[in-house]
Order: C-alpha cells, then sequence, then structure tokens
C-alpha cells in the first residue's frame, strides 16, 4: 500500500515534486520542502479567514473583554474585603461593599455575555470555514479530470473529504476557544509579573528559552508523528471501504480471514502511530510542568531570601508565586490541543495540495461557442499514450460526418475505449488533436461539450435515490413525463412500472436491489433523456439480455437515426444497425466500409462476422 | 432523503459505552496503576500551594532563615513527583486507550465482515466507516482522558465543598445549594445535546455517503457532465450539517456562559453575606479570606464540567452508534457439518425469496436439480431472479422458504468456510480490490501454485496480466479501475476456476467479452465444467450451450427444465429470450 510495495503505478519521484497530491505518500521530506508545504497551508488557511477579517477583530475585542472580567472577579473580591467590609465594621455605611458586589455581578454578567458571543460568533466562522472548505475540496476533485481519479482512487478522495476535513472540524470545535484564552491568560500573566517586580519577574522567566527549546522539540516531532497517523488513518479507511463495497466478493470467496489479518496490520499501524502521538504528549506535558514547578520552587527559595533580607515585601511575593503558577497551566492547555492542531495542520496541507491539482483536461480560457451542435467529429493525426513508448493511439485520421453510427469493432486492447474517451475529453490526445464541428474539444468548455457528447460505459453507476432520478440524471430539469417517455423509448418502462414504487422506487446502495440488464437500461434512459449530438455506447449492451437488447436496438434505430453516434460492442448484432464499421488493430483502423459491404468482403470482420453467426446456432 | 437510515427510531441506551468495558478487562493491574498515579497526582498539585503557603507563611513572615531551604526543597521535591506523576499516568494510558480502539475497531470489522448481504443492502458504506473512525476516536478520547478528567474534577468538587462546609456552614451550605441549578441546566443540556450530536454524528454519515457516491461513480458523473448536479446534491448536505452544527454552537455557547455566571454570582452573594457576617461577629475577616479563595478554586472544575459532560455525551452517542451495529445478529451464519468429500449434488426445493417488506416473492417454488458434474443453464429475462437463485447457493442470501441442499446437506447446516469453498461464484460485475493481480486471482485459494494461477488464467483467457507492467504482481487500482470490463471478468472467472470448486456458478460471466475471446473461454470452460457441477446465468444461446440442461426462469419460478434444442423448438418464451435477431424479425418477432 505504500510506495514502496511492488508495482505501485506511481515511479518513485524526484526528491524536488512536492507539488500537488506528491507529498502525500512521502516521508523523507527535506526541510525546505516541508517549509514550502507549510507555506501552501498557510496560504489555503488565510484564503478562507479572509471574508471574516472583520468579524475576527470583533471576536478578538470580545475575547479581550471577557478574559479582562473574568480576571477582574477575583481581583474585586479582594477590593471587596480589604476595602468594603472594614467601614461596616467601623459602623459606617455598607455603601462600598454594595457597589463592588454590584460590580463583580455586572462583571460575571459582562463575562458570561461576552462568552456566549464569543462561543457563538467563533463557532459561525469555524462552521462557515468548514463549509466553504467542504465546497471547494468537492467541487475541485469533480473538476479534475479522470485520469487523475484513476489514480488517486476512490478511497483517498473519501478520506480527504471525511476525516480530513474532520480533524479541521476537531480543532474549530474544541481546540480553538481553549487555545486563545490560553494565550491570552499567558501573556496577560506575563506582563503581571514584570509589573510586580521586575527583578523577580526577569528571574522567573529564565527558563523561558529552555521552555521555547522544548516546544520546538515537541513541535517538530509532534508534526512527524501526526502525518504518520494520518496516513495510517487513511489507509484503514481505504481498506474499510473497499472490503465493505465489495463484501459480496469477500463473502463468496471466504476471503474474510485474510482480510480480517490485512485489516489487523493496518489497524495495529494506526495504533502506534497514535501510540508515538500520546507517548509524546506523556513526555512534553510533564516536562513542562516539572519546568514551571522548579521555577515555583526556585523563585520561592530566591524570593524568600530575598524578603528575609526585606528586598521584596511578603505580599508581593505571595502574590508573584499565585500568578507564576497561572504562567505555566495554560501551556498544559496548549499542548492538549496540540495534537489536534497538527492534525489539522496535516490535513489542511493534504487538502491544499489537492487543491492545487490541475485538471489534466483543463477548460478553455476562452470558450468557443457551440450553439446547435452537428455532431461531426474529425481526429487529426491523433496520437495517444499512457505511457511514452507504448502509444495506444500511434497516429489516426478520422473523420466521422454528422449523423453517422459508427461501430468499433476489434479484439480487447486495440484502442476502441481510449479512442472513444477522447471524443469524451476523458482525455486530451498527446498529440494531434480532435474536432467537433470543427472546433478543437479543448476550446468547449464542460458544459457545451456535455451537452454535445455523452458517453455510456458497461459501468452503469446508479446514485442512491429514486429510479426517476438516476433516469433524470441525464437532463436534471426534464419533467416527470420526459423521464417516462425515455423508458418507453429505451423499453425500460415496463420494468420500472413493476418495481414496487415504479419510478419512485429507491434503487438502494448503489442500485444493489436491481438486476444489472435492469441498471443497464437505467444508464440508457439516462443517456436518451440527455439527448446529445455525439452518443458513445462503450460495451454498453453486454448485460442486455435479448429481448431487452432487442428492444434497446429497435429504440437505437429512432435513437441513433438524427445524431453521430460510436458504438463498442462486442455484440455483433449490435454492429449491424451501424452505417459504419472500424475495425481496429492496435491503434488502427484496419477495415472501414458499411457492414454489408464488408461481410460480403474477405476481411478480418467477415470472419469475426461469420464466428458470431457460427456461436448462435 | 436518498441515504438510508438505518433505524433513527432506535431507543438511545446510554449504556453502550457502560458495555464496552470488557475490552478493558487486560488492563485492569495498569488501570489501577493510572488510577493511584492520578489520585497521587492530585495530591501533589494541591499539596504544593499548601507548602507555599507554608514557606510565605513561616520562615519568611517569621524571619526564620533556617526553615526556608528545607520546606523550599521539599516543595521542588513535590513539584517534581508532581510532574513524575502525571507522566506515569499518561505513559501508562497509552497501551488501554488505545488497545481498547484497537480492539473494538477489530471486532467491529470482524463483524461487519460477517454480516450478510441483506445488511450491507441496507447501509452505506459512508456510515458504517464514520463508526469505525470518527464515533471509535470519539469514544476513546473520552475513555482515554475525559472520563479521568470527570472523576478528578469532582473529586476536587467534593474535597473543596467539604472544605468550604468545615470552614463556615452557612455559607457552604449556599455554595453547595448552587450546584442544584447547574446540576439540573446540565442535565437538560445533556439530553439535548445528545440528541442534537446524533443529528449531526448521523448527517455527516449522509454526506460521507454523498462523498463516496461522487467519487466511486465520478466516471458516470463526468460522462454526462454532471458536475454541479452533483455538487449541489452534495451541498445541500452539506448545508444540513452546517445547520445543524450552528444548532449545536449555539445551544453550547448558552451552556457554557450559563455554568460561568452562576459560581461568579455565587461568589458576589458570598461576599455580601460574609460582610454581614462579619459584621455580626460570626465569621472572621481571615475566614472570609480564606473561604473566597477557596472558592475560586471551584469555578475552573465547574466550567470544564460541562465540557467534560458534553464528550461524555457525545461518547455515549458514539458507542449507541457502534453498538447498533454490533448488536446486529448475522442473519447467516453457518452449521456445523463439514462435508470432506463433497459430490456437489445441488438442489433446489420449494425455495422462495423475498426482500424483507415486499409484497411479491423475487423466487416462488423453485424445484430445480443438479447433478454432480451436470451443468444447467439458468435463463431468464431481466429481472426474472436469476442472480438472487445463485446467491443462494453460497448462502449471500438465504431462502424465506424451502431449501436448498448440496450432497442432501441444508446448506444451512454446512459451516460457512466449507460451503463457500464447494461453491465458488464468478459475479458478472466483478470486485477487484486494490492488492497484486496474483492476489486477486488467489482469493479464495491463497496457497495456489504458480502453475495452478497459470492454468486458471488460460482458461479465462486473462494472458493480458502478462503484459501489465509488473506482471502479476502488478497492483491493479481500486475497483480495477485500470483494467476494462472484459479483462475485469476474465479475473472474476480466473479467480472463480482458480478455487476448483466442486459447485461453479457464473453469473453471465462473460457479457462483456468479444466474440472471439468468448469461444475460447468458453471451449476451455467446457473442460472445467466436466468435472464440477455447474449453474451458468446465461443470456445468450453460445453460453447456453456450455450446459447440459437449460432452466427457464418466469415470474420467480421455474417453468421449463429442458435441452436447449428441445426447448427452443418446443417453448415460444424460450424463442423469444435467446434467438439472435439473426433468426427473428424484430418487426414480427413475437415481442410483448
Amino acid at each position: 500500500m505504500t510506495a514502496a510495495a511492488p508495482g505501485t503505478q506511481t515511479p518513485d519521484k524526484p526528491a524536488a515534486d512536492w507539488r500537488g497530491v506528491a507529498s502525500e505518500e512521502r516521508d523523507d521530506l527535506t526541510e525546505k520542502v516541508s517549509m514550502l508545504l507549510r507555506e501552501r497551508s498557510r496560504r489555503l488557511l488565510g484564503d478562507l479567514l479572509r471574508p471574516y477579517r472583520r468579524a475576527i477583530a470583533l471576536l478578538t475585542g470580545v475575547i479581550v473583554v471577557s478574559n479582562a472580567a473574568g480576571l477582574a472577579i477575583p481581583y474585586l473580591v479582594k477590593v471587596g474585603i480589604d476595602a468594603g467590609i472594614p467601614p461596616m465594621l467601623r459602623g459606617g455605611g455598607s455603601g462600598t461593599l454594595v457597589t463592588v458586589v454590584g460590580v463583580i455581578l455586572a462583571a460575571a454578567l459582562t463575562q458570561a455575555l461576552t462568552r456566549q458571543a464569543f462561543l457563538r460568533l467563533s463557532g459561525r466562522i469555524g462552521q462557515s470555514m468548514l463549509l466553504e472548505l467542504r465546497r471547494r475540496v468537492f467541487d475541485h476533485f469533480q473538476r479534475l479530470s479522470l485520469s487523475f481519479h484513476e489514480k488517486y482512487t476512490s478511497g483517498r478522495v473519501i478520506s480527504r473529504l471525511t476525516s480530513d476535513i474532520e480533524a479541521i472540524a476537531e480543532l474549530l470545535q474544541s481546540g480553538f476557544d481553549g487555545l486563545v484564552t490560553a494565550v491570552l491568560t499567558m501573556f496577560g500573566t506575563a506582563a503581571l509579573l514584570l509589573v510586580l517586580d521586575v527583578h523577580l519577574g526577569l528571574v522567573a522567566l529564565v527558563p523561558l528559552p529552555l521552555l521555547l527549546l522544548f516546544t520546538g522539540w515537541f513541535r517538530r516531532r509532534s508534526a512527524i508523528v501526526y502525518r504518520r497517523t494520518r496516513e495510517t488513518v487513511a489507509l484503514v479507511i481505504v481498506h474499510f471501504v473497499e472490503s465493505m463495497t465489495g463484501v459480496r466478493a469477500v463473502q463468496a470467496f471466504r476471503r474474510e480471514p485474510r482480510n480480517q489479518e490485512i485489516f489487523r496490520g493496518l489497524n495495529q499501524d494506526y495504533r502506534e502511530a497514535n501510540a508515538s502521538g500520546m507517548r509524546l504528549i506523556a513526555v512534553f506535558m510533564p516536562g513542562i510542568k516539572l519546568i514551571g514547578n522548579i521555577t515555583v520552587g526556585g523563585v520561592l527559595l530566591y524570593g524568600g531570601w530575598l524578603a528575609l533580607h526585606g528586598e521584596v515585601t511578603v505580599g508581593v511575593l505571595a502574590a508573584f508565586l499565585l500568578y507564576l503558577r497561572q504562567f505555566y497551566e495554560p501551556m498544559q492547555e496548549i499542548s492538549q490541543f496540540y495534537n489536534t492542531l497538527q492534525s489539522a495542520g496535516a490535513a489542511l496541507e493534504k487538502l491544499s495540495g489537492v487543491l492545487e491539482e490541475e485538471p489534466s483536461v483543463p477548460e478553455p480560457r476562452e470558450p468557443r461557442p457551440l450553439p446547435e451542435p452537428q455532431g461531426r467529429v474529425v481526429f487529426e493525426g491523433v496520437r495517444f499514450a499512457y505511457v511514452e513508448e507504448m502509444p495506444i493511439l500511434p497516429g489516426l485520421d478520422l473523420t466521422i460526418p454528422a449523423g453517422q453510427s459508427v461501430a468499433l469493432v476489434g479484439a480487447t486492447g486495440a484502442g476502441k475505449t481510449t479512442l472513444a474517451k477522447l471524443i469524451a475529453r476523458f482525455y486530451d490526445p498527446t498529440a494531434g488533436r480532435v474536432l467537433l464541428d470543427g472546433v478543437d474539444l479543448r476550446d468547449l468548455d464542460e458544459s457545451t461539450l456535455r451537452r454535445a457528447v455523452v458517453m455510456v460505459t458497461q459501468e452503469n453507476f446508479l446514485f442512491s435515490g429514486t429510479v426517476a432520478d438516476n433516469i433524470r440524471f441525464g437532463r436534471p430539469d426534464a419533467s416527470d413525463r420526459e423521464v417516462r417517455e425515455a423508458a418507453q423509448a429505451i423499453g425500460a418502462h415496463d420494468f420500472v412500472t413493476a418495481l414496487p414504487d415504479g419510478y419512485d422506487t429507491e434503487v438502494g446502495k448503489r442500485g444493489g436491489r436491481m438486476s444489472a440488464g435492469q441498471r443497464q437500461l437505467v444508464a440508457f434512459a439516462r443517456a436518451f433523456l440527455a439527448d446529445p449530438a455525439v452518443l458513445i455506447l462503450d460495451e454498453a449492451t453486454s448485460s442486455l439480455d435479448v429481448p431487452s437488447e432487442r428492444l434497446v436496438q429497435r429504440a437505437l434505430r429512432t435513437i441513433l437515426a438524427d445524431r453521430t453516434a460510436l458504438i463498442i460492442a462486442h455484440r455483433l448484432s449490435t454492429v449491424e444497425i451501424a452505417d459504419r464499421v472500424l475495425v481496429m488493430e492496435r491503434g488502427e483502423i484496419v477495415e472501414d466500409g458499411p457492414p454489408d459491404r464488408l461481410i460480403a468482403a474477405s476481411g478480418r470482420f467477415a470472419g469475426l462476422h461469420r464466428a458470431w453467426l457460427e456461436s448462435l446456432s | 432523503m436518498p441515504p438510508d437510515k438505518p433505524s433513527p427510531s432506535r431507543p438511545l441506551s446510554s449504556n453502550s459505552l457502560w458495555r464496552m468495558r470488557s475490552y478493558l478487562r487486560p488492563y485492569v493491574p495498569r488501570l489501577v496503576l493510572i488510577w493511584l498515579a492520578a489520585v497521587a497526582g492530585i495530591a501533589a498539585s494541591i499539596a504544593l500551594p499548601l507548602l507555599i503557603e507554608q514557606v510565605v507563611d513561616g520562615p519568611v513572615l517569621h524571619h526564620e532563615q533556617g526553615a526556608l531551604l528545607p520546606l523550599g526543597l521539599l516543595a521542588l521535591g513535590v513539584g517534581a513527583a508532581e510532574a513524575l506523576l502525571i507522566f506515569l499516568r499518561r505513559w501508562s494510558q497509552v497501551g488501554p486507550v488505545l488497545g481498547l480502539e484497537t480492539a473494538i475497531r477489530d471486532d467491529l470489522y470482524e463483524h461487519l465482515q460477517r454480516l450478510p448481504m441483506g445488511f450491507h443492502g441496507e447501509w452505506q458504506s459512508g456510515q458504517l466507516l464514520s463508526r469505525a473512525t470518527t464515533d471509535l476516536s470519539t469514544i476513546r478520547r473520552f475513555l482515554g482522558f475525559g472520563m479521568l478528567f470527570l472523576v478528578m474534577n469532582l473529586i476536587q468538587l467534593v474535597t473543596v465543598t467539604a472544605l468550604l462546609l468545615h470552614k463556615h456552614w452557612p455559607l457552604g451550605l449556599l455554595v453547595a445549594a448552587s450546584a442544584v441549578p447547574i446540576a439540573l441546566i446540565s442535565l437538560r443540556f445533556e439530553k439535548r445535546y445528545m440528541r442534537i450530536s446524533r443529528k449531526v454524528q448521523d448527517e455527516q454519515g449522509d454526506l460521507a455517503t454523498f462523498v463516496e457516491e461522487s467519487a466511486i461513480g465520478v466516471r458516470t458523473v463526468k460522462a454526462f457532465g454532471r458536475r454541479h448536479h452533483v455538487y449541489d446534491r452534495y451541498d445541500d448536505a452539506a448545508l444540513t450539517v452546517y445547520s445543524s452544527s450552528m444548532d449545536k454552537v449555539r445551544l453550547s455557547a448558552r451552556f457554557f456562559a450559563f455554568l460561568e455566571v452562576i459560581p461568579n454570582a455565587t461568589l458576589a452573594l458570598v461576599l455580601l453575606l460574609g460582610a454581614l457576617a462579619v459584621g455580626a461577629g460570626s465569621l472572621t475577616l481571615g475566614t472570609l479570606v480564606a473561604f473566597t479563595t477557596l472558592m475560586l478554586q471551584l469555578v475552573w472544575p465547574i466550567a470544564s464540567l460541562g465540557w467534560i459532560l458534553a464528550m461524555a455525551q457525545e461518547a455515549g452517542t458514539s458507542a449507541d452508534r457502534v453498538m447498533e451495529v454490533m448488536d446486529t445478529v448475522p442473519a447467516i451464519s453457518g452449521g456445523t457439518t463439514v462435508l470432506s468429500e463433497p459430490r456437489g449434488h445441488l438442489r433446489f426445493e420449494g425455495v422462495e425469496f423475498r426482500f424483507p417488506g415486499a409484497d411479491r416473492p423475487v423466487l416462488r417454488d423453485v424445484w430445480l436439480e443438479v447433478r454432480p458434474g451436470e451443468t444447467v443453464a439458468v435463463v431468464g429475462a431481466t429481472g426474472s431472479g436469476k442472480t438472487t437463485l445463485t446467491a443462494l447457493v453460497p448462502r449471500l442470501l438465504d431462502p424465506t422458504a424451502g431449501r436448498v441442499t448440496i450432497d442432501g446437506h441444508d446448506v444451512r447446516d454446512l459451516t460457512l468456510p466449507c460451503l463457500r469453498s464447494v461453491v465458488a461464484t464468478a459475479f458478472e460485475e466483478p470486485t477487484l480490490f486494490s492488492m497484486s493481480v496474483r492476489e486477486n486471482l488467489t482469493l479464495g485459494r491463497p496457497d495456489a501454485t504458480d502453475e495452478e494461477v497459470e492454468a486458471a488464467i488460460r482458461t479465462a483467457q486473462a494472458m493480458f496480466v502478462h503484459d501489465l507492467p509488473w506482471g502479476l504482481d502488478t497492483r491493479i487500482g481500486e475497483q480495477g479501475l485500470s483494467l476494462s470490463g472484459g479483462q475485469r471478468q476474465r479475473l472474476a472467472l480466473a479467480r472463480a476456476v482458480l478455487t476448483r470448486p466442486r459447485v461453479l456458478v457464473l453469473d453471465d460471466t462473460l457479457s462483456a467479452l468479444d466474440v472471439e475471446t468468448e469461444a475460447l473461454v468458453e471451449e476451455a470452460l467446457r473442460q472445467v465444467l466436466r468435472d464440477a457441477t455447474g449453474i451458468v446465468v446465461a443470456h445468450r444461446a453460445s453460453t447456453v450451450l456450455l450446459a447440459d440442461r437449460v432452466a427457464l426462469l418466469r415470474d420467480g419460478t421455474i417453468t421449463h427444465v429442458g435441452r436447449h434444442h428441445e426447448l427452443l423448438a418446443r417453448v415460444p418464451e424460450y424463442r423469444e429470450l435467446l434467438a439472435q435477431d439473426a433468426d427473428l424479425d424484430p418487426s414480427e418477432g413475437a415481442l410483448r
């Protein structure tokens, strides 16, 4: 599962390659690269925070008032005792005391109200940022090209959008509030210490460099540890999702024990990563406490000696020691949230990496309009290769006039699907260009292209929702009648109405309640509803039984009549309805002509056709 | 609402968390140590300020230079001991806390793998995933830290309150009484917070489902250019999570503010009444000072109590969600019989199957016998129940009436490992896992030799694997995304063949193959099927010819059994299902 495993298709990257998602599987990052990654995360964070600059300023004001009110209360109590009670004992009025008590109540109320305001405001900012981040990352994943998704795998997409986002949510929910309060308390206390007694204050701050060094060490170590934690949890997630998605095969082939073994291993790795994180904190927290307590002890001894010699007053020493303890408490708090902060940081690093990825099939800067697509498709010297040395299409020239139905025939790996994917612009050619109505596909924006070109694959993915929802996926604004008509045209209407709730039947998880053939019919209706100028059917009829296929084929004659179609089918019965057959071999077109003529000739297609006829007997 | 809501009406039981205690059993000695360290740590942290007070009030105030050094050194020692105790507690916590989380996750995964297809059809894997990750982390955090802090806070609260009562009982009583509104509001808050955090968690699960669908169905989304449509669906769910989270924020903001205002208001009241008491002479000024100082020590434990209770609530909710899955009894569990020499004599005896809640059965009164070595093709229109029928043999589903037997034994009496090694299925939609080709092939038989693997590859005409960059060691992407449908089907076929099953089920496994390859595969399959009992779901005449007999499935029951040519001649429905366009003019074909 790691980059080192044999057979991983990601070859080793040069050390400088950290851009985008490349840094995700590396843990040997140099100092410089880590800095660049942090910089990138900071940019994203700044970007997310920008709309709330004013609110944050307000927030700072609110929290300062809240903390000031909170810190004032103990002081006010002292004032009340020192200045309010003596006059009463002397028989004077209780005016001062009542005033002080009133101020305390006002301070308590102020603190409560400002605190509530702070929690609400910071909560709103946090949740809005989270929403924005969710939107951005989701949208970006959807924009990224298929080639990215094929390499990145859906498990990692899921883990970015779930556990990484949650890590940030966690920070915003639990860490943020405590962190701000802790930092404010620390600075406030340091200032107070120096005001109380500069000499003693400076002595008390002597361990500060040690503290900073220690914290620096902790920060560096935990950056590594929490990175590892996130990586291991991602592997747990990938394995979990995959085995739950494929649970049918898992059970049918008694894969459970081996899966359990793998899962145990991954879970164990995750546990160990978590354990190093916890141990790190187990060293850091008491370490801070130790430094704090030793400082208190030192100040006690030194301050006591000073007081004995009359250089500080006893009152100052007592107050000093009280506040000194307060100085180190927030440090504990900060480290409490440090792991949350770290996980959020690591998550942000990965998310910013994803956002940095550019679609390899980019949107044009100046899109060309295509008001009424006709469907004329031209390949001009198109070369395509996944790996440079092994081109799938070495150089292809092909013209498909508008309205023509073309069947692609050839053995597996001949390049049929690649050709189809180029028309659908899932990929861009390595060289040459693909034109639709004379316009390079790279000059069309996505919505224009998809309105004109639709591809139906053998993967009939159904989304959760009803049958009607799934058909409507082809054209979201279609009316119920249009959905029904599409199903009728395809021949899916009968089986849909036979379902428990007809068109409103929930399809279940990924269409699990329907047979493969039924799913294919729904996918077909979906494509028909989309009504594209160019329709690509990649093995789209393979799961249909004969009567359904016959229905679809009859429908196809009407559907294909006024549009360009590219049909990849192993069943030659589907091929027969095409106007033109292209036989492909190793990325080249070796036969080209109307089916009748090719059958009559003595080429490869004629041979295939004979074999097929024999198979029917 | 698209995603399946797993029984939200289930009553919440707060004892789910308590039920997890058994996972802590192996760590009892360690837990004792942790608690001892925690209590000793509290003692040290209380002792330290007392010592400081001693130093200031004693040697410093009374100019006893000799006592300063020993007392000061003692304070240093106690300070160091406190740090050491914290270290001890935290370090020892690592084992139990993570042990608990890891063990529950392992068990959850094991349990999920045992739950049948019926369960997995209902539950989105996003919902399952959030239980295995987020919920377990929440539980871990509470049991690891929250619980300890809760108890430590309570100890501190009780000790300080007792001290206050001891110093001046009427004022002490006042302080104790101020705990009543806090307790009441906390209880109410708890209930509401629990409900709302469960809501947020469920909504996050739904959101995860959208994420999952958009990630796995990315090709379909792209093919139709429905990025915006998918985004809108996701956005709706994200907005729902946002608004529920905001409800949660508002609720806890109110609660936390309230938690802080009560102790402070009490403090003001104590000051006022205390002053009156001092005036009346029932209280000395010094005691009042000590009293208020002690009271200030109560503010933080009370304020943090709310935070810890919220954490406890969340952990309780998470535990409920985890237990909800753990409590689902696997509807399909193995029997005890092991077939030592299975022959593969398969019989369906009056089998009925209906999905839970469905009014019509998918299969009814199915009778079919497949003798050892025989192959029967199952033919039927789309949706006639063919796949369901085949799923009954390896018990991916169980019939709702009647039984399926192998060699006279009800399949429910066989152990699952035995049954599933006797039966192998090649599915039409093959699931490939993120591992090497070899591992994918040997899924059902990890000990297969290279020769056997090679033979299976040849049978399935999957020689293309040798052309992959790392041959058999090539990792095929998740879902085998980088392979074509036909290639995936051939791998799935090779996988099934490799297990050398007594009963081989082919669920329309050849649908995505081109004609030439299909012919080669069929030729090779004939050899395999000669030695095994076969059930072949077929749409094509060519596949049907693999079988000795054909069973025609119509409206959930088998209407005809016979040889292909017989049925072709005798049964019009069969002719309609299997005769190709070549034989039938579509305009006058016997269509519905």
